[in-house]
Protein backbone atom coordinates (compact mmCIF):
# COMPACT_ATOMS: atom_id res chain seq x y z
CA UNK A 1 0.00 0.00 0.00
CA UNK A 2 1.37 3.38 -0.98
CA UNK A 3 0.01 5.61 1.74
CA UNK A 4 1.49 8.76 0.28
CA UNK A 5 -0.24 8.28 -3.08
CA UNK A 6 -3.59 7.55 -1.44
CA UNK A 7 -3.31 10.49 0.91
CA UNK A 8 -2.04 13.02 -1.58
CA UNK A 9 -5.00 12.52 -3.83
CA UNK A 10 -7.71 12.22 -1.25
CA UNK A 11 -6.77 14.40 1.64
CA UNK A 12 -5.14 17.58 0.45
CA UNK A 13 -8.33 19.49 -0.29
CA UNK A 14 -10.02 18.24 2.86
CA UNK A 15 -7.06 19.25 5.00
CA UNK A 16 -7.05 22.76 3.59
CA UNK A 17 -10.79 23.11 3.96
CA UNK A 18 -11.02 21.89 7.55
CA UNK A 19 -7.91 23.75 8.62
CA UNK A 20 -9.58 26.93 7.34
CA UNK A 21 -12.85 26.20 9.13
CA UNK A 22 -11.19 25.21 12.38
CA UNK A 23 -8.79 28.13 12.54
CA UNK A 24 -11.46 30.67 11.57
CA UNK A 25 -14.34 29.45 13.70
CA UNK A 26 -13.01 27.19 16.44
CA UNK A 27 -9.48 28.17 17.46
CA UNK A 28 -10.39 31.74 18.49
CA UNK A 29 -12.85 30.32 21.05
CA UNK A 30 -10.63 27.56 22.44
CA UNK A 31 -9.63 29.36 25.65
CA UNK A 32 -13.18 30.56 26.23
CA UNK A 33 -14.46 27.00 25.81
CA UNK A 34 -11.94 25.86 28.41
CA UNK A 35 -12.96 28.62 30.81
CA UNK A 36 -16.73 28.27 30.34
CA UNK A 37 -16.83 24.48 29.97
CA UNK A 38 -19.16 24.94 27.01
CA UNK A 39 -18.89 25.31 23.26
CA UNK A 40 -20.51 28.55 22.02
CA UNK A 41 -23.50 28.15 19.73
CA UNK A 42 -21.71 30.21 17.07
CA UNK A 43 -18.99 27.55 16.90
CA UNK A 44 -21.55 24.78 16.59
CA UNK A 45 -23.38 26.73 13.89
CA UNK A 46 -20.18 27.15 11.90
CA UNK A 47 -19.48 23.43 12.17
CA UNK A 48 -23.01 22.58 11.04
CA UNK A 49 -22.61 24.92 8.09
CA UNK A 50 -19.30 23.33 7.14
CA UNK A 51 -20.75 19.81 7.28
CA UNK A 52 -18.82 18.55 10.30
CA UNK A 53 -21.77 16.56 11.60
CA UNK A 54 -22.23 14.74 8.30
CA UNK A 55 -18.57 13.84 7.83
CA UNK A 56 -17.77 10.18 8.27
CA UNK A 57 -21.32 8.90 7.81
CA UNK A 58 -22.46 6.72 4.90
CA UNK A 59 -23.90 8.62 1.99
CA UNK A 60 -27.24 6.83 2.37
CA UNK A 61 -27.48 8.07 5.96
CA UNK A 62 -26.84 11.64 4.88
CA UNK A 63 -23.05 11.60 4.76
CA UNK A 64 -20.94 13.54 2.26
CA UNK A 65 -21.60 13.04 -1.42
CA UNK A 66 -19.05 10.78 -3.05
CA UNK A 67 -18.16 8.87 0.08
CA UNK A 68 -19.67 5.66 -1.27
CA UNK A 69 -17.64 5.79 -4.49
CA UNK A 70 -14.45 6.86 -2.70
CA UNK A 71 -14.56 5.37 0.80
CA UNK A 72 -10.82 5.73 1.34
CA UNK A 73 -10.97 9.40 0.44
CA UNK A 74 -13.96 9.83 2.74
CA UNK A 75 -12.19 8.15 5.65
CA UNK A 76 -9.09 10.28 5.15
CA UNK A 77 -11.12 13.47 4.75
CA UNK A 78 -12.93 12.63 7.97
CA UNK A 79 -9.57 12.15 9.65
CA UNK A 80 -8.36 15.47 8.29
CA UNK A 81 -11.36 17.15 9.87
CA UNK A 82 -10.60 15.62 13.27
CA UNK A 83 -6.95 16.61 13.02
CA UNK A 84 -7.90 20.20 12.21
CA UNK A 85 -10.45 20.31 15.04
CA UNK A 86 -8.01 18.74 17.49
CA UNK A 87 -5.45 21.38 16.61
CA UNK A 88 -7.98 24.17 17.13
CA UNK A 89 -9.70 22.82 20.24
CA UNK A 90 -9.52 19.34 21.73
CA UNK A 91 -12.88 19.99 23.35
CA UNK A 92 -14.60 20.66 20.05
CA UNK A 93 -12.94 17.67 18.43
CA UNK A 94 -14.38 15.52 21.20
CA UNK A 95 -17.87 16.95 20.82
CA UNK A 96 -17.87 16.07 17.12
CA UNK A 97 -16.29 12.72 17.89
CA UNK A 98 -19.00 11.50 20.26
CA UNK A 99 -21.67 12.70 17.84
CA UNK A 100 -20.06 10.43 15.29
CA UNK A 101 -19.63 7.56 17.74
CA UNK A 102 -23.30 7.42 18.62
CA UNK A 103 -24.35 8.23 15.10
CA UNK A 104 -22.17 5.58 13.49
CA UNK A 105 -23.66 2.93 15.78
CA UNK A 106 -27.10 4.09 14.68
CA UNK A 107 -26.12 4.25 11.02
CA UNK A 108 -24.67 0.74 11.19
CA UNK A 109 -27.24 -1.11 13.28
CA UNK A 110 -30.38 1.00 13.10
CA UNK A 111 -33.53 -0.26 11.41
CA UNK A 112 -34.63 1.38 8.18
CA UNK A 113 -37.16 3.43 10.15
CA UNK A 114 -34.54 4.53 12.70
CA UNK A 115 -32.12 5.53 9.97
CA UNK A 116 -34.84 7.46 8.14
CA UNK A 117 -35.88 9.20 11.35
CA UNK A 118 -32.46 10.14 12.66
CA UNK A 119 -30.11 10.20 9.66
CA UNK A 120 -31.10 13.63 8.32
CA UNK A 121 -31.21 15.15 11.81
CA UNK A 122 -27.85 13.81 12.83
CA UNK A 123 -26.01 14.61 9.63
CA UNK A 124 -27.37 18.14 9.54
CA UNK A 125 -26.33 18.66 13.15
CA UNK A 126 -29.89 19.53 14.10
CA UNK A 127 -29.72 16.64 16.57
CA UNK A 128 -26.47 16.08 18.43
CA UNK A 129 -25.71 12.55 19.43
CA UNK A 130 -23.60 10.92 22.14
CA UNK A 131 -23.01 7.45 23.49
CA UNK A 132 -23.66 6.46 27.09
CA UNK A 133 -21.73 3.40 28.20
CA UNK A 134 -19.62 4.32 31.23
CA UNK A 135 -20.85 4.11 34.81
CA UNK A 136 -19.19 5.06 38.06
CA UNK A 137 -18.26 1.42 38.69
CA UNK A 138 -18.02 0.27 35.08
CA UNK A 139 -15.53 1.56 32.58
CA UNK A 140 -13.50 -0.76 30.39
CA UNK A 141 -15.74 -3.80 30.94
CA UNK A 142 -18.82 -2.54 29.15
CA UNK A 143 -20.56 -5.89 29.44
CA UNK A 144 -20.81 -5.34 33.22
CA UNK A 145 -23.04 -2.26 33.11
CA UNK A 146 -25.51 -2.06 35.98
CA UNK A 147 -28.05 0.22 34.35
CA UNK A 148 -30.89 -2.20 33.82
CA UNK A 149 -33.50 -2.44 31.10
CA UNK A 150 -36.58 -4.50 31.95
CA UNK A 151 -39.00 -5.55 29.24
CA UNK A 152 -42.36 -3.89 29.77
CA UNK A 153 -45.10 -4.67 27.31
CA UNK A 154 -43.46 -4.25 23.92
CA UNK A 155 -40.99 -1.69 25.26
CA UNK A 156 -38.54 -1.24 28.10
CA UNK A 157 -38.24 0.46 31.45
CA UNK A 158 -34.73 1.49 32.43
CA UNK A 159 -33.22 2.42 35.77
CA UNK A 160 -29.63 3.25 36.57
CA UNK A 161 -26.92 5.85 36.31
CA UNK A 162 -24.34 6.67 33.67
CA UNK A 163 -21.23 8.67 34.51
CA UNK A 164 -18.64 10.73 32.65
CA UNK A 165 -20.74 10.91 29.51
CA UNK A 166 -19.12 13.23 27.01
CA UNK A 167 -21.72 15.76 25.85
CA UNK A 168 -24.03 14.42 28.53
CA UNK A 169 -25.13 17.98 29.20
CA UNK A 170 -25.36 19.06 25.57
CA UNK A 171 -26.43 16.12 23.37
CA UNK A 172 -30.01 15.64 22.21
CA UNK A 173 -29.88 11.89 21.72
CA UNK A 174 -27.92 9.13 23.46
CA UNK A 175 -27.13 5.60 22.43
CA UNK A 176 -27.57 4.08 25.86
CA UNK A 177 -26.10 0.71 26.82
CA UNK A 178 -27.97 -1.21 29.52
CA UNK A 179 -28.11 -4.75 30.86
CA UNK A 180 -31.19 -6.89 30.32
CA UNK A 181 -32.25 -10.48 30.91
CA UNK A 182 -31.25 -11.18 27.31
CA UNK A 183 -27.84 -9.53 27.56
CA UNK A 184 -26.69 -5.98 26.85
CA UNK A 185 -29.12 -3.78 24.92
CA UNK A 186 -28.61 -0.48 23.11
CA UNK A 187 -31.48 1.97 23.32
CA UNK A 188 -32.05 5.38 21.77
CA UNK A 189 -32.58 7.86 24.59
CA UNK A 190 -33.73 11.43 23.83
CA UNK A 191 -32.35 13.96 26.29
CA UNK A 192 -35.86 15.15 27.16
CA UNK A 193 -37.18 11.70 28.09
CA UNK A 194 -39.37 11.77 31.22
CA UNK A 195 -37.48 10.27 34.15
CA UNK A 196 -34.06 11.29 32.85
CA UNK A 197 -32.06 13.73 34.97
CA UNK A 198 -28.84 15.16 33.59
CA UNK A 199 -26.26 16.26 36.16
CA UNK A 200 -23.28 18.16 34.72
CA UNK A 201 -19.83 17.26 36.08
CA UNK A 202 -17.86 20.49 36.58
CA UNK A 203 -14.14 21.08 36.99
CA UNK A 204 -12.82 18.30 34.77
CA UNK A 205 -9.04 18.29 34.37
CA UNK A 206 -9.13 18.97 30.63
CA UNK A 207 -11.36 19.02 27.56
CA UNK A 208 -13.81 21.02 29.61
CA UNK A 209 -15.97 21.74 26.58
CA UNK A 210 -16.99 18.08 26.59
CA UNK A 211 -19.91 19.05 28.87
CA UNK A 212 -19.42 15.85 30.84
CA UNK A 213 -22.46 14.73 32.80
CA UNK A 214 -24.06 11.94 34.74
CA UNK A 215 -27.32 10.56 33.38
CA UNK A 216 -29.74 9.39 36.05
CA UNK A 217 -32.50 7.17 34.77
CA UNK A 218 -35.54 6.69 36.99
CA UNK A 219 -38.14 4.46 35.38
CA UNK A 220 -37.40 5.86 31.94
CA UNK A 221 -39.73 4.21 29.46
CA UNK A 222 -38.59 3.28 25.98
CA UNK A 223 -40.90 2.24 23.14
CA UNK A 224 -40.04 -0.94 21.26
CA UNK A 225 -38.65 1.04 18.34
CA UNK A 226 -36.00 2.61 20.59
CA UNK A 227 -34.07 -0.66 20.53
CA UNK A 228 -30.93 -0.48 18.41
CA UNK A 229 -29.94 -3.87 17.04
CA UNK A 230 -31.17 -6.76 19.12
CA UNK A 231 -31.00 -7.71 22.80
CA UNK A 232 -27.66 -9.30 23.60
CA UNK A 233 -25.77 -7.36 20.94
CA UNK A 234 -25.66 -3.95 22.58
CA UNK A 235 -21.99 -4.11 23.45
CA UNK A 236 -20.46 -6.59 21.02
CA UNK A 237 -21.86 -4.92 17.94
CA UNK A 238 -23.52 -1.58 18.68
CA UNK A 239 -21.13 -0.10 21.26
CA UNK A 240 -18.14 -1.65 19.50
CA UNK A 241 -19.07 0.13 16.28
CA UNK A 242 -19.16 3.45 18.11
CA UNK A 243 -15.92 2.82 19.96
CA UNK A 244 -14.12 1.78 16.79
CA UNK A 245 -15.14 5.06 15.15
CA UNK A 246 -14.17 6.95 18.28
CA UNK A 247 -10.68 5.51 18.34
CA UNK A 248 -10.09 6.40 14.72
CA UNK A 249 -11.39 9.94 15.20
CA UNK A 250 -9.56 10.51 18.45
CA UNK A 251 -6.24 9.33 17.05
CA UNK A 252 -6.50 12.09 14.47
CA UNK A 253 -7.57 14.56 17.12
CA UNK A 254 -4.44 13.73 19.09
CA UNK A 255 -2.29 14.44 16.04
CA UNK A 256 -3.97 17.83 15.76
CA UNK A 257 -3.50 18.68 19.41
CA UNK A 258 0.14 17.61 19.24
CA UNK A 259 0.64 19.75 16.16
CA UNK A 260 -0.74 22.75 18.04
CA UNK A 261 1.79 22.08 20.80
CA UNK A 262 4.59 21.71 18.30
CA UNK A 263 3.79 24.88 16.40
CA UNK A 264 3.66 26.85 19.63
CA UNK A 265 7.00 25.37 20.65
CA UNK A 266 8.63 26.08 17.28
CA UNK A 267 7.57 29.71 17.39
CA UNK A 268 8.73 30.09 20.97
CA UNK A 269 12.18 28.51 20.71
CA UNK A 270 13.02 30.61 17.66
CA UNK A 271 11.89 33.80 19.37
CA UNK A 272 13.01 33.34 22.95
CA UNK A 273 16.65 34.32 23.50
CA UNK A 274 18.97 33.24 26.30
CA UNK A 275 22.74 33.55 26.51
CA UNK A 276 22.65 35.80 23.46
CA UNK A 277 20.88 33.49 21.05
CA UNK A 278 17.49 31.89 20.38
CA UNK A 279 17.06 28.87 22.62
CA UNK A 280 16.29 26.84 19.51
CA UNK A 281 20.03 26.93 18.76
CA UNK A 282 20.77 24.79 21.81
CA UNK A 283 21.12 21.12 21.04
CA UNK A 284 19.10 19.92 24.01
CA UNK A 285 16.21 22.05 22.76
CA UNK A 286 16.73 20.69 19.25
CA UNK A 287 16.49 17.19 20.68
CA UNK A 288 13.01 17.89 22.02
CA UNK A 289 11.96 19.52 18.75
CA UNK A 290 13.26 16.53 16.80
CA UNK A 291 11.42 14.08 19.03
CA UNK A 292 8.09 15.85 18.78
CA UNK A 293 8.34 16.37 15.04
CA UNK A 294 9.16 12.70 14.48
CA UNK A 295 6.53 11.54 16.95
CA UNK A 296 3.78 13.52 15.24
CA UNK A 297 4.82 12.36 11.80
CA UNK A 298 4.73 8.73 12.94
CA UNK A 299 1.30 9.15 14.50
CA UNK A 300 -0.08 10.85 11.40
CA UNK A 301 1.21 8.02 9.22
CA UNK A 302 -0.48 5.51 11.50
CA UNK A 303 -3.72 7.47 11.24
CA UNK A 304 -3.44 7.60 7.47
CA UNK A 305 -2.79 3.88 7.30
CA UNK A 306 -5.78 3.28 9.58
CA UNK A 307 -7.86 5.51 7.31
CA UNK A 308 -6.92 3.59 4.20
CA UNK A 309 -7.70 0.31 5.98
CA UNK A 310 -11.00 1.73 7.17
CA UNK A 311 -11.97 2.93 3.71
CA UNK A 312 -10.99 -0.37 2.16
CA UNK A 313 -12.75 -2.29 4.94
CA UNK A 314 -9.57 -4.26 5.40
CA UNK A 315 -9.51 -6.96 8.06
CA UNK A 316 -6.82 -4.97 9.84
CA UNK A 317 -8.97 -1.83 10.12
CA UNK A 318 -9.99 -2.24 13.78
CA UNK A 319 -6.46 -3.19 14.79
CA UNK A 320 -5.01 -0.20 12.96
CA UNK A 321 -7.49 2.21 14.53
CA UNK A 322 -6.69 0.78 17.95
CA UNK A 323 -2.94 1.08 17.41
CA UNK A 324 -3.28 4.58 16.00
CA UNK A 325 -5.28 5.73 19.03
CA UNK A 326 -2.87 4.01 21.39
CA UNK A 327 0.19 5.57 19.82
CA UNK A 328 -1.29 9.00 19.16
CA UNK A 329 -2.74 9.42 22.66
CA UNK A 330 0.52 8.54 24.35
CA UNK A 331 2.43 10.60 21.78
CA UNK A 332 0.41 13.75 22.45
CA UNK A 333 1.25 13.51 26.14
CA UNK A 334 4.96 13.38 25.35
CA UNK A 335 4.65 16.29 22.95
CA UNK A 336 2.51 18.42 25.25
CA UNK A 337 4.95 17.85 28.10
CA UNK A 338 7.98 18.72 25.97
CA UNK A 339 6.31 21.77 24.44
CA UNK A 340 5.42 22.98 27.90
CA UNK A 341 8.97 22.35 29.08
CA UNK A 342 10.36 24.37 26.18
CA UNK A 343 8.17 27.29 27.20
CA UNK A 344 9.62 27.34 30.69
CA UNK A 345 7.58 29.40 33.13
CA UNK A 346 5.27 30.73 30.43
CA UNK A 347 4.24 27.16 29.69
CA UNK A 348 2.67 26.77 33.10
CA UNK A 349 1.00 30.16 33.26
CA UNK A 350 -2.18 31.56 31.75
CA UNK A 351 -0.55 33.62 29.00
CA UNK A 352 -0.03 30.68 26.65
CA UNK A 353 -2.36 27.79 25.79
CA UNK A 354 0.30 25.25 26.80
CA UNK A 355 -1.24 24.51 30.17
CA UNK A 356 -4.59 23.87 28.47
CA UNK A 357 -2.94 21.62 25.89
CA UNK A 358 -1.25 19.69 28.69
CA UNK A 359 -4.53 19.16 30.57
CA UNK A 360 -6.38 18.25 27.37
CA UNK A 361 -3.69 15.74 26.43
CA UNK A 362 -4.19 13.82 29.66
CA UNK A 363 -7.81 13.09 28.69
CA UNK A 364 -6.72 11.37 25.50
CA UNK A 365 -5.23 8.38 27.31
CA UNK A 366 -8.43 7.77 29.25
CA UNK A 367 -11.33 8.00 26.80
CA UNK A 368 -12.33 5.57 24.04
CA UNK A 369 -10.28 2.88 25.77
CA UNK A 370 -7.57 3.57 28.28
CA UNK A 371 -3.99 3.07 27.20
CA UNK A 372 -3.88 -0.13 29.19
CA UNK A 373 -7.07 -1.58 27.67
CA UNK A 374 -5.78 -0.74 24.21
CA UNK A 375 -2.55 -2.58 25.00
CA UNK A 376 -4.58 -5.66 25.87
CA UNK A 377 -6.56 -5.33 22.65
CA UNK A 378 -3.46 -4.90 20.51
CA UNK A 379 -1.92 -7.95 22.13
CA UNK A 380 -5.06 -9.97 21.37
CA UNK A 381 -5.03 -8.75 17.77
CA UNK A 382 -1.42 -9.88 17.64
CA UNK A 383 -2.25 -13.32 18.98
CA UNK A 384 -4.67 -13.77 16.09
CA UNK A 385 -1.80 -13.69 13.63
CA UNK A 386 -0.83 -16.97 12.10
CA UNK A 387 2.59 -18.15 13.30
CA UNK A 388 5.32 -17.70 10.69
CA UNK B 1 -20.55 -19.33 -5.57
CA UNK B 2 -21.09 -22.86 -4.31
CA UNK B 3 -21.73 -23.68 -0.68
CA UNK B 4 -18.42 -25.53 -0.38
CA UNK B 5 -16.48 -22.55 -1.70
CA UNK B 6 -18.21 -20.23 0.77
CA UNK B 7 -17.39 -22.55 3.64
CA UNK B 8 -13.78 -22.81 2.52
CA UNK B 9 -13.41 -19.03 2.55
CA UNK B 10 -15.00 -18.73 5.97
CA UNK B 11 -12.84 -21.57 7.24
CA UNK B 12 -9.72 -19.89 5.92
CA UNK B 13 -10.71 -16.60 7.56
CA UNK B 14 -11.42 -18.22 10.91
CA UNK B 15 -8.24 -20.22 10.81
CA UNK B 16 -6.32 -17.06 10.01
CA UNK B 17 -8.05 -15.26 12.88
CA UNK B 18 -7.23 -17.97 15.40
CA UNK B 19 -3.50 -18.42 14.91
CA UNK B 20 -3.94 -21.09 12.25
CA UNK B 21 -6.27 -23.30 14.30
CA UNK B 22 -8.22 -25.94 12.39
CA UNK B 23 -11.95 -25.56 12.94
CA UNK B 24 -14.52 -28.13 11.89
CA UNK B 25 -17.37 -26.74 9.83
CA UNK B 26 -19.95 -27.68 12.45
CA UNK B 27 -17.83 -26.73 15.47
CA UNK B 28 -19.37 -24.15 17.81
CA UNK B 29 -16.68 -21.47 17.86
CA UNK B 30 -18.08 -19.81 20.96
CA UNK B 31 -18.20 -23.04 22.98
CA UNK B 32 -14.68 -23.77 21.77
CA UNK B 33 -13.54 -20.43 23.14
CA UNK B 34 -12.59 -18.91 19.81
CA UNK B 35 -15.25 -16.23 19.61
CA UNK B 36 -14.91 -12.91 21.40
CA UNK B 37 -16.25 -9.41 20.93
CA UNK B 38 -13.31 -8.33 18.79
CA UNK B 39 -13.74 -11.31 16.49
CA UNK B 40 -17.51 -10.81 16.25
CA UNK B 41 -17.13 -7.52 14.39
CA UNK B 42 -14.25 -8.85 12.30
CA UNK B 43 -16.43 -11.74 11.19
CA UNK B 44 -19.27 -9.44 10.15
CA UNK B 45 -16.83 -7.25 8.25
CA UNK B 46 -15.35 -10.30 6.55
CA UNK B 47 -18.60 -11.81 5.31
CA UNK B 48 -19.83 -8.44 4.07
CA UNK B 49 -16.68 -7.75 2.08
CA UNK B 50 -15.94 -11.28 0.90
CA UNK B 51 -19.48 -12.15 -0.19
CA UNK B 52 -20.82 -8.69 -1.00
CA UNK B 53 -23.75 -8.90 1.37
CA UNK B 54 -24.98 -6.53 4.05
CA UNK B 55 -25.44 -7.87 7.55
CA UNK B 56 -28.10 -5.78 9.26
CA UNK B 57 -29.77 -5.66 12.62
CA UNK B 58 -32.27 -8.38 11.61
CA UNK B 59 -29.36 -10.78 11.23
CA UNK B 60 -28.13 -10.23 14.78
CA UNK B 61 -28.71 -13.74 16.04
CA UNK B 62 -25.88 -15.58 17.70
CA UNK B 63 -26.91 -18.74 15.88
CA UNK B 64 -26.01 -17.06 12.59
CA UNK B 65 -22.39 -16.81 13.68
CA UNK B 66 -21.95 -19.95 15.77
CA UNK B 67 -20.11 -22.12 13.24
CA UNK B 68 -18.73 -22.13 9.72
CA UNK B 69 -21.86 -23.96 8.58
CA UNK B 70 -24.15 -21.37 10.17
CA UNK B 71 -22.25 -18.41 8.75
CA UNK B 72 -22.32 -20.01 5.31
CA UNK B 73 -26.07 -20.50 5.62
CA UNK B 74 -26.48 -16.82 6.49
CA UNK B 75 -24.41 -15.84 3.48
CA UNK B 76 -26.47 -18.06 1.18
CA UNK B 77 -29.74 -16.66 2.52
CA UNK B 78 -28.59 -13.08 2.08
CA UNK B 79 -27.35 -13.75 -1.44
CA UNK B 80 -30.61 -15.43 -2.40
CA UNK B 81 -32.61 -12.48 -1.07
CA UNK B 82 -30.38 -10.03 -2.92
CA UNK B 83 -30.70 -12.00 -6.16
CA UNK B 84 -34.49 -12.29 -5.92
Amino acid sequence: MNIAAEVTAAQADARAFWEGVAQAHVAPSARQIDRDSAVPEAVMAALREAGAFASGFPEAFGGPAGSQSDPVGAALAHGAMHEALGKASASVQGVVNVHHMGGSALARWGSKAQKAQWGPRLTSGETRCAIAITESEVGSDATAVRTRAVADGDGWVVNGEKAWITCGASADLFVLIAASDDGPVALLLPSDAPGLTIAPIPDMLGCRGYAMARLLLDDVRFPADALLGKPGFGVTYVASTGLDSGRYNLAWGCVGLAEACRQAALAYVQRREQFGQPIGEFQLVQQLVARMTTDIHAARLMCQSAGVARGQRAMTAAKEATMAKYFASTMVNRVAKDAQQLHGASGIGPETPLEMYFRDARIMEVIEGTTQILEIMIAKFSYQERPA
Amino acid sequence: MQDAAIKDQISEFMSHSFSGARIAHDQDIFEAGFGNSMFAMQLVNFVEVAFEIEVDSDDLDIDNFRSIDRVAALVQRKREVAAA
